[in-house]
């Protein structure tokens, strides 16, 4: 499912500008962005493919046990994580690198969690609103919708006063459109009419499955039913990626309701590590894409608009020492202690957890001295 | 003034979901025909009337949206209560129960909390339809970082839903839903035992029977033929399925060497088992006979007008304690 007709874009494969009637009223947007804010988006996403690339090799090597790529998808993630406000909240799913980085996380944390050493990783108010990952697809959605159900108690969305209103934007793909829990959160937002943009990066592939197994209309037309108003966007464009992401954001910070934008992308990568995208699909299909790719087109773009080798070398330069830097704290990173394990199973304290934790440490000191095992 | 009064369970559950919601302006209530129905069996019944639309939600009818968006409310500070219409009907969340709820201070690190309670109708001797009549306890206290507590009397229903309301932790609440109607004294004024407690509801010396919720009146029935046969029974109302409270358990054990636990969920891998697992452990020199369990039957719930045979009563009880006695 490439491009169709109704699929919005600012910037060309080619990486020219393409003005149009659809896009009229998003050109506006861009416009006011400045070149260093332009200049961020393309070190974001070089940043972000620098990791992946890190990620994956640090994974053959056999110090990470599973890698989740999300290379090729920069574009629909720099563009909606720069759209937000300080004060949004994101509910991810497990794939948004590039806005975990633009909300400040420190990306150990998501290798931390890939190598096995957390299910978690970071603290969500000391890291940008920017939640933890979410493994079960979909699910994050709804925990999305309630935040957004609760700004709207708290009367913290559509005063009128945008520095201060709050929005909530919820990340899913195109696999987890088939889950119930998303159509239930999109329901209950339609509802509650909740300060929320729901940001399907439709990827193509859920696993091995392709999206045309998934659903038999685009996917953004699904919005429609449930009431929310929705739109298709090129994600491999970051300028209408971050266009549609602000003014849907906006709409829904003044009270105007949930949004739905459909970013048609593609998983460059494997779905994860465990992978092998060679069994069910065509590298036709792989080199289409990669013509598409939103990083070479978003250089050109700059470079058309005066941006010289000297920033793009300097970003490559950067990409490499925090690719470097990855590995040298992946190597350093140690394991937890065991008994972390029944810390925090509850905020107060449950005996049964307490005797577990006390029967263990006794089990295992038995074992660490022999005097004590006597 | 007297701070008691005679009232039914389900009268006893609204007005301490009064008192929490008047304590605590974060405490917020979500289900299915909650507001100005009053809930199925009108256990929220006045309550949005007093409270407003955005302290009782009639929420969509789904209840997977209802678990997931109290998540979400509770990562911004709210107290979600939220009711499942019918035992049989939690499924549909379970995922966002066990999945997320449960495990969600765990995965972060103790950095936030999960302070939401589900409030579940269960058990049978109503003679309704399938899905209705269910006891899945032991699915919920198999499951690591939730609390699960069931009161049998309007008491401890009073006092039982504040706490799980004010707990940090997910409490599933069981609510027998046989026992909505039937009054008991209800003292406003204490509280009584704290709410992960097993309590003594009959003293005795020969046998001690143990169960929970709608059971627990069973147990009391069954005390009381077995007194008029001259034995003399200990009936242990359990309060809390997780975490579990065996200081009485083993105390009342130690005392008369036999247990005997009813419970209307299948006995199979059930909570009932697991506390015959651990009184055997724990107190295997005082037992005089093996603790029996009087359950279930491993069968899905029977068409109603089978469920008097399949439910536990006073008879099944005390074949029991017969062949505990007969050891």
């Amino acid at each position: 499912m490439s491009y169709t007709e109704a699929t919005l874009q600012l910037l060309s494969p080619a990486g020219a500008l393409v003005e149009s009637d659809a896009t009229a009223e998003y050109l506006p947007i861009v416009e006011k962005l400045s070149d260093d804010e332009l200049r961020e988006f393309h070190r974001v996403m070089a940043l972000t493919r620098a990791f992946d690339v890190e990620g994956t090799n640090l994974q053959r090597q056999g110090q990470i046990g599973i890698w989740v790529p999300s290379l090729g998808q920069e574009a629909a993630q720099v563009g909606s994580g720069f759209a937000m406000r300080p004060q949004d909240h994101i509910f991810p799913s497990y794939r948004e690198h590039a806005v975990g980085i633009i909300r400040g996380i420190d990306v150990i944390d998501i290798v931390r969690l890939f190598r096995g050493l957390t299910h978690g990783g970071w603290t969500p108010s000391e890291h940008g609103n920017f939640h933890i990952y979410t493994m079960v697809l979909g699910s994050q959605t709804l925990h999305a919708t309630g935040y957004a159900m609760g700004i709207t108690l708290d009367g913290k969305a559509g005063t009128g006063h945008p520095e201060t209103d709050e929005a909530v934007i919820t990340y899913f793909g195109d696999g987890s459109t088939s889950q119930g829990d998303v159509n239930e959160a999109l329901v209950f937002a339609a509802s509650y009419q909740t300060p929320e943009l729901f940001f399907l990066q439709n990827n193509q592939w859920a696993i091995s499955v392709p999206v045309s197994k998934q659903s038999r209309t685009p996917l953004y037309l699904r919005a429609g039913g449930f009431g929310i108003p929705s739109v298709q966007v090129d994600g491999n464009d970051v300028l209408i990626s971050y266009a549609a992401s602000r003014k849907y954001l906006e709409e829904a910070r003044a009270g105007g309701g949930p949004r739905f934008i459909e970013a048609l992308t593609y998983r460059m990568g494997a779905h994860t590590s465990s992978d092998d995208p060679t069994k069910y699909r065509t590298d036709a299909e792989t080199a289409h894409w990669a013509a598409l790719d939103p990083i070479s087109r978003f250089e050109t773009y700059l470079r058309s608009r005066g941006e010289g080798d000297d920033f793009f070398a300097e970003v490559r330069t950067e990409a490499a020492d925090f690719a470097e830097d990855i590995r040298r704290r992946t190597l350093e990173l140690g394991v937890p202690p065991v008994g972390a394990m029944f810390d925090n199973v509850y905020s107060e304290p449950h005996p049964l957890i307490e005797e577990e934790k006390q029967w263990l440490a006794q089990y295992e000191a038995a074992y660490a001295s022999p005097e004590a095992s006597e | 003034m007297s701070a008691l009064e005679s009232l039914p369970m389900a009268k006893a559950l609204n007005a301490g979901l009064r008192k929490a919601m008047q304590d605590d302006p974060k405490v917020i209530l979500m289900g299915e025909d909650i507001g100005p129905l009053g809930g199925v069996f009108r256990v929220t019944e006045g309550l949005q009337a007093d409270f407003g639309e955005n302290r009782v939600m009639d929420t969509p009818l789904a209840e997977s949206g209802i678990v997931g968006t109290a998540i979400g409310l509770a990562m911004r500070g709210y107290r979600p209560v939220c009711e499942i219409q019918f035992d049989g009907f939690v499924f549909p969340a379970f995922d966002q129960i066990t999945s997320q709820l449960a495990k969600l201070t765990n995965r972060h690190e103790g950095g936030i909390s999960m302070p939401v309670v589900i409030r579940i109708p269960y058990g049978g001797h109503i003679g309704a339809v399938e899905h209705h009549q269910e006891s899945p306890e032991a699915y919920f206290a198999h499951t690591p970082g939730l609390r699960v507590v069931s009161p049998s009397t309007p008491h401890d229903a009073y006092w039982m839903i504040q706490d799980a309301i004010s707990s940090d932790d997910p409490v599933i609440f069981l609510e027998p839903k046989s026992r909505y109607w039937p009054k008991g004294e209800v003292d406003f004024a204490v509280r009584g035992r704290t709410l992960h407690s097993t309590a003594v509801a009959r003293v005795g010396t020969e046998v001690t029977l143990l169960g929970h919720g709608a059971m627990v009146a069973v147990l009391l029935q069954a005390a009381d033929l077995a007194a008029e046969e001259g034995t003399s029974v200990e009936v242990l109302d359990l309060r809390s399925l997780s975490p579990i409270d065996y200081g009485p358990i083993l105390e009342s054990v130690r005392k008369t060497g036999r247990l005997v636990i009813a419970q209307e969920a299948p006995g199979a891998v059930s909570v009932g088992s697991e506390i015959a697992a651990t009184v055997a452990e724990r107190a295997f020199y005082s037992l005089e006979s093996p603790v029996l369990r009087v359950s279930g039957f491993d069968t899905p719930f029977p068409p109603a007008k089978l469920e008097t045979i399949y439910l536990p009563d006073a008879d099944r009880v005390l074949e029991a304690v017969d062949r505990a006695l007969a050891y």
